[in-house]
């Protein structure tokens, strides 16, 4: 894999009808590999704005760069080997006749030899532990699964960015709990990784990073522990941080440490408060 | 899929439905208005009994007029050019006539806080104010009973909210029992009377969200959250031998400070 490119966007403005404008002149940059989420509420922009990132979408105004180079001059095509976008929604991606064929089309598409693109599918159906559906249709698996396949097809692109759109969405706790661990893994590989979601837990245990948007704009990224401290900030825009990080804010005034974000952390802190620390 | 499942939902009760990730909570949520088996076919062993149909020998339209389902994502049921129309669409096939229809879709906009939306399109909206519509338009046809697939999986917190409070109202208000699949326990723990946790295909156990919630290690294992808080009281019990059961934020605030507004301090030793 090539070592991930510096994502930058300057005053990114979009809109789908004119006079509404979806996007207000966006400025930000991601760093080569920067774990970070996207959040805000339905209809901030949050998918416009990633779609930018792969060329989907092209700017009415301002630039999308990659390594200080306007992805204007790159096609689709050339774009999908460098910026991997995983749909919201795994049907509007899963086409093909079985799980395996469905997961290798991306790397036959980017010209790869045989042998790469097997070893490339075979690795991404052990890692999303596909292997027992590998002959099977996925349009015929469970919800589930076939987000997984959605996940795994674009996994084996192997690009050095990776978008998600809200992945963990109808998966329980434990399913979000493997594909997030999975995920931090493909991170520590070195991707970036740009990851969309409501569920604040998800981005209190495992993104370190954090962006907010609000009507078209980036509000503030940052640190996740730094973006939850934003109380008033996140009302706005009617984010709510994770239960414990709530109960941990109500106690701040007893003097408990500013900026939970887990249970463990919660208990530690507690624990400090009590014996007086 | 299912292998036996077995519960019963008493008139005017909430109860929320937890599972794994392909347990089959979907089929049941078919079942309960005789979509499955009768549109989808499959084998089926046991009785669904709604208001003492039983749902193998009624009619699904008939089955309607007693259980309205809302589904997960509002886009896939909202198809009209209005939010008026969209409303209105069950009612229009199922022969009202023009008066009694506008005073239904009326009232249905009304008690799910959408009035004055009427000649909106539907698309215009945001994800909670879809999915309410979308409820608007089973309340329309005033079934008893309402049985919702995981309504909030797609919204913002914000939509989340709007759907559970107008659900607990309907409830309230005009006694509608309500039969919910969801993940999201601190909500569940919120709003619901009485949680069914399915796994491999049965009913695992069932209770108030207090006790469910207090099966940390169970409902871990099924691969199922917990709220947050629920998830604390069992880390400080474990390690601090204490013996909290919290299933809410304000239970939890209220117990770890004493009720003073203090920070609560164990027996040293």
């Amino acid at each position: 894999m090539a070592s991930a490119p510096r994502l930058e966007i300057r005053d990114l403005w979009f809109d789908y009808e004119a006079d509404t404008p979806v996007l207000r002149g966006v400025s930000l940059t991601i760093e080569p590999g920067e774990f970070v989420a996207v959040i805000g509420q339905n209809g901030s922009g949050k998918t416009t704005l990633v779609k930018h990132f792969n060329g989907l979408l092209r700017p009415h105004r301002g630039q999308v760069l990659l390594d200080n180079e306007d992805i204007l001059h790159h096609s689709v095509g050339a774009l999908a080997r460098r910026v991997g976008y995983v749909f919201q929604n795994p049907d509007h991606q899963i086409f093909g006749a079985t799980t395996h064929e469905e997961i290798a089309f991306g790397p036959v598409n980017f010209d790869l030899p045989e042998d790469e693109v097997e070893a490339r599918t075979v690795d991404a159906l052990e890692s999303f532990r596909l292997t027992e559906y590998a002959d099977v249709q996925p349009a015929m698996l469970g919800f589930g699964l076939r987000r997984k396949v959605s996940i795994a097809a674009v996994y084996a692109m192997q690009t050095p960015i990776l978008i998600l759109d809200e992945p963990t969405t109808g998966l329980d706790w434990k399913s979000t709990s493997e594909l997030m661990q999975l995920i931090g893994e493909l991170n520590r590989q070195g991707r970036t990784i740009i990851l969309i979601t409501h569920d604040m837990r998800v981005v209190a245990e495992y993104v370190p990073r954090c962006m907010v948007i609000r009507k078209g704009e980036v509000l503030i990224h940052d640190s996740t522990r730094e973006v939850f401290r934003q109380a008033e900030l996140l009302e706005s825009t009617h984010i709510q941080v994770p239960q414990i990080s709530q109960l941990g804010r109500r106690m701040v005034t007893l003097g408990l440490q500013d900026g939970i974000l887990t249970v463990p952390e919660f208990c530690d802190a507690y624990n400090d408060l009590m014996s007086g620390t | 899929m299912l292998r036996g499942v077995d519960f019963a939902v008493e008139e005017g009760e909430f109860v929320s439905i937890m599972g794994p990730t392909g347990v089959g909570k979907t089929t049941l949520c078919l079942g309960l208005n005789g979509i499955v088996p009768q549109s989808t076919g499959g084998m089926i062993k046991g009785d669904v009994t709604v208001n003492g149909l039983n749902t193998k020998r009624t009619l699904v339209p008939e089955l309607a007029r007693y259980v309205g389902l809302v589904f997960q994502e509002p886009e896939t049921q909202l198809f009209n050019m209005t939010v008026e129309a969209e409303v209105a669409f069950g009612l229009e096939s199922l022969g009202f006539p023009p008066k009694e229809m506008g005073e239904r879709v009326e009232w249905a906009l009304s008690v799910v806080g959408m009035d004055g939306y009427q000649k909106r399109s539907p698309f215009s909206l945001s994800g909670g104010q879809k999915q309410r519509i979308a409820i608007a338009s089973i309340l329309a046809m005033m079934p008893k009973i309402l049985v919702l697939d995981e309504p909030t999986a797609s919204l913002d917190p914000l939509g989340k909210t709007e759907v559970f409070s107008v659900v607990r109202e309907l409830r309230r208000q005009r006694g509608m029992t309500i039969i919910m699949v969801s993940f999201e326990s601190e909500r569940i723990a919120e709003f619901s009377d009485r949680v069914v946790v399915l796994r491999e295909g049965q009913v695992e156990m069932q209770g108030t969200p207090d006790r469910v919630f207090a099966q940390v290690e169970l409902m871990d294992e099924i691969g199922l959250a917990v709220p947050q808080v629920s998830e604390l009281a069992y880390t400080m019990n474990r390690r601090y031998h204490t013996t909290y059961v919290f299933t809410q934020l304000e239970e939890a605030y209220q117990k770890l400070t004493n009720n003073s507004g203090r920070p609560w301090r164990r027996d040293s030793g």
